[in-house]
């Protein structure tokens, strides 16, 4: 994908999939790496689905012969040097999934975060019943949102109404434009 | 044009041959599997300098009559394995990107 923001919406949308009530965005980013990780409390994945989830032709779909959320991602991150980890559980206790790539920014192969704001917007546009909780952590300062915090205090305003999207994407921007 | 013609016609190397009579139907180029895996029309001869299993399943989901690694790209042992599994004919240029287009331009 042209940007990881993309592929960072496709892997949340594999946690709602898993039946996730909170799917955990997380963004370390210092000035030569970026680490992406997608935490989620889904129904996690047995030991044989996990082996085969990086596999392109291994999908748990019926529509369509390929996944390719994971394996593009993994691609991503080593074509810039990095790294990909995956682990999940189905324990009843805690059960779910981590995601983990590591980008080396610096790689001429990098691919661009891209507009992130919006893949996370997207998200709870379209998931307005599940929580977010997206932290991008910078050099110079972290930029936060928790859906649970603003549930709290929206009470029965749906989160996927048009003021709070927009208010979500005008908090979001606000915070970059703050620590640019 | 069949792929087996396409590929006698240019002396391209043959990595994966599953369907020599598959006809070919224009051409896409590109080398970020995403973008090509919603752009390539069935049919086409895709030509990429990638070289990673999820080639092969962009050429799947895409239903390409052949993929073209150009610049002398090659297959390893498991890609070229799936490619045969999945039944994805797969072929190799020594030429660069540019080249090989002009190679099989007016041929297909």
């Amino acid at each position: 994908m042209k940007e990881l923001s993309l592929n960072i919406l496709d892997i949340a949308e594999n946690s709602i999939k898993a039946g996730a009530t909170l799917t955990e965005i997380i963004l370390n980013e210092t000035d030569d790496i970026l680490e992406i990780t997608i935490k989620d409390n889904g129904c996690g994945m047995d030991e044989e689905t996990l082996k085969n989830v990086v596999d392109p032709f291994y999908t748990t779909r019926t529509t369509r012969k390929v996944g390719l959320g994971l394996p593009l991602l993994k691609l991503a991150a080593e074509q810039s040097e990095g790294s990909f980890q995956i682990e999940s559980s189905i324990d009843e206790k805690g059960h779910g999934t981590v995601v983990k790539a590591l980008f080396n920014k610096k790689h001429i192969d990098f691919t661009p975060l891209g507009d992130v704001i919006s893949s996370i917007t997207t998200l709870i546009q379209g998931h307005p019943e599940c929580d977010f909780l997206f932290s991008h952590n910078l050099p110079k300062g972290e930029i936060k949102l928790d859906t649970r915090e603003i549930r709290q205090i929206l009470e029965d305003v749906p989160l996927n109404s048009y003021e709070v999207i927009k208010w979500i994407e005008e908090y979001l921007k606000e915070q970059y434009s703050e620590i640019a | 044009m069949t792929v087996k013609e396409l590929c006698d016609s240019c002396s391209f190397d043959i990595i994966n041959m599953a369907d020599p009579d598959r006809e070919v139907d224009g051409c896409y180029i590109g080398d970020l599997l995403s973008w090509v895996m919603g752009r390539a029309q069935e049919g086409n001869v895709w030509i990429t300098i990638m070289s990673n299993v999820s080639v092969i399943a962009v050429a799947a989901l895409s239903d390409v009559s052949c993929v073209i690694l150009s610049e002398g790209v090659s297959l390893d042992d498991e890609v070229r394995k799936t490619a045969e599994q999945k039944g994805i004919n797969v072929l190799s240029s020594k030429e660069n990107t540019y080249m090989t287009a002009l190679q099989i331009s007016g041929k297909i």
